[in-house]
């Protein structure tokens, strides 16, 4: 009896799984049932408009923007922002972080300073960028630049020294020199992990793009929400930060395909 | 085997010892050890006892602190293609099929510099033969990661064998298998090894398998890592599974087995009840 209780309930086996069609209705239902909740308490006229505008006054807001705004130009300027800022930490984090994952006296030089750079605020470089970058895009993009590359090294180092040892030596005996290990096992064995951390700091990099725009823009994203706020207008400012989660829900999923779709041996059982 | 006879694997007055902080740990001890061509060797031991450490110099993996280990005559500087090694785990490439694992020492400098156009053409013969070999045909194009613990260990061993060594070097291969493929993988390593003329030196903790395998067994010591003694074993050099039946097998399994308890450091319910006063009447 009580087997055929858990049998008929797999779904809270500890880990279970669900089937597609449960696991879709119960995701819909997370992300439904806040924006219902909202709209009943924005719309029952218990709090000001001003404080929490209704959906549909959001979506109003966001297509007037669309049309009389600038939402578009918003848009590409802080994808670009974004993308440009990502890829040069990217460029740069990529080797070094194969390098010190992989040579000791690389690691010995490079990683007390970038644990030391990591901990300070991204944020507070911002004036001394301004400074020595100005406030045109460069400055945006050193502001991303500095939030994620020291992250993205020290975890693009990680995920290499998880390479197995086995599959390193194993290639020793097999006469591999020195290169041929690194490019021939070491970079493809953690190339799974090192997409990962990419799509990770991805999302730190639409973090600081809010942040470099908050203080030094006068245009994005980022600073159409700022604008917004001094004219309270609050619509906006649920458009725009609507906005912004939907981009980093798109470009995660566009990690994820990516994943699947280099990586086929991972997914195959 | 002529008296005379270089032989396959030569080590000398071998020592290792590891600098833990402030006290030093002897991993190995004047170990001396020699190994004829075609040879297959089996190390036992209780843990600590330097049997990885052993093979691990050997393979050029690890230095040794002092002593030397030559193949052939040569004294070897590190890993060589000459001694290839199986692992555990974890040592095949999840990215690359059955086949491109097996045929990934041919994108190796090394290998690509000596071949002619003939030596390709007999290494894509060698692989179908390797991959007919170990069973693999059926699963040539699947990766690592759908296969069995048993499959994989196969394109293990069928990798390792790609570019002819003449040694293999194997640590603990089957540990992580049940018992019934162990057995399998037992008969199909001495067909290969007798087919293939390899000389075999491999790591085990299972006494059985250590002597159904080999032609003599090494039984090692810890504290300090040393060679403790070393066993013929009394069987043909064709073996099968009924022969672990025989009073031979099992008398020198009983001996071996002693030898580890008497060395491993390691008290038995026994020990503990006797040092208590109060051990049970024989």
């Amino acid at each position: 009896m009580i087997d055929n209780t858990i049998i008929r309930r797999p779904s809270w086996r500890i880990r279970g799984n669900l089937g597609r069609r449960t696991h879709l209705l119960i995701s819909l239902a997370g992300l439904l049932l806040p924006v219902g909740w909202w709209w009943w308490i924005s719309a029952g006229g218990a709090v000001d408009p001003i404080f929490l505008p209704t959906p549909p006054l959001v979506i109003d807001s966001a297509w007037e923007w669309l049309r009389d705004g600038d939402l578009l130009g918003d848009i590409g300027i802080s994808v670009y922002r974004v993308v440009t800022g990502f890829l040069m930490s990217a460029a740069l984090a990529l080797p070094l972080g194969v390098l010190i994952g992989t040579y000791a006296p690389i690691k010995a030089f490079f990683e007390p300073i970038t644990d030391f750079i990591r901990y300070m605020p991204a944020a507070a470089f911002i004036p001394l960028v301004m400074l020595w970058v100005g406030i045109d895009e460069g400055a945006k993009i050193a502001i991303i630049f500095i939030g994620t590359f020291f992250q993205m090294v020290l975890m693009i180092a990680e995920d290499v020294r998880r390479v197995p040892m086995e599959q390193i030596e194993a290639a020793q005996t097999m006469g591999a020199d020195r290169d041929e290990i690194v490019m021939r096992v070491i970079v493809p064995s953690a190339k799974p992990a090192i997409l990962n951390t990419l799509r990770v700091t991805m999302g730190w990099a639409w973090t600081y793009l809010v942040v470099a725009e908050l203080v030094a823009a006068n245009s994005g994203l980022g600073f159409a929400v700022l604008k917004a706020q001094r004219f309270l207008q609050t619509d906006k400012i649920f458009a725009g930060i609507i906005l912004i989660g939907l981009f980093g829900l798109v470009t995660d999923q566009c990690f994820r395909w990516i994943h699947r779709y280099s990586f086929p041996w991972l997914y195959r059982k | 085997m002529t008296i005379m006879s270089i032989p396959r694997i030569q080590i000398e007055a071998l020592d290792k010892r590891f600098e833990t902080g402030d006290c030093e740990v002897i991993a190995l001890q004047d170990a001396n050890l020699s190994i004829a061509p075609a040879e297959f060797v089996t190390l036992v031991g209780a843990s600590g006892c330097g049997k990885s450490t052993l093979l691990r110099i050997v393979g050029g993996l690890e230095p040794a602190s002092s002593g030397t280990v030559s193949v052939d005559g040569k004294p070897i500087s590190g890993p060589g293609i000459d001694r290839a090694m199986v692992f555990q785990h974890y040592s095949l490439y999840p990215w690359l099929t059955v086949t491109e694992n097996i045929k990934f020492c041919r994108q190796l400098k090394m290998h690509r510099d000596v071949s002619t156009s003939s030596d390709v053409e007999a290494a894509g013969g060698r692989a179908d033969a390797l991959i007919r070999l170990m069973g693999l045909g059926h699963v040539m194009q699947a990766y690592p990661n759908q296969l069995s613990g048993g499959m994989q260990q196969r394109v293990a061993i069928a990798r390792a064998l790609m570019a002819r060594p003449r040694i293999l070097l194997m640590d603990e291969p089957f540990g992580a298998l049940d018992a019934q493929t162990r057995e399998v993988m037992h008969d199909l390593i001495l067909h290969v090894s007798i087919l293939e003329k390899t000389t075999l030196l491999f790591v085990t903790h299972d006494v059985e398998e250590a002597i159904y395998l080999a032609h003599r067994v090494v039984l090692m010591a810890p504290r300090p890592g040393r060679i403790e003694a070393i066993y013929e074993v009394p069987l043909p050099d064709h073996r099968d599974q009924d022969m672990k039946q025989t009073q031979e097998f099992l008398a020198l399994k009983k001996q071996i087995l002693a030898g580890i308890r008497a060395t491993s450091g390691m008290q038995t319910d026994h020990d503990l009840l006797e040092q208590l006063g109060n051990a049970p009447a024989h």
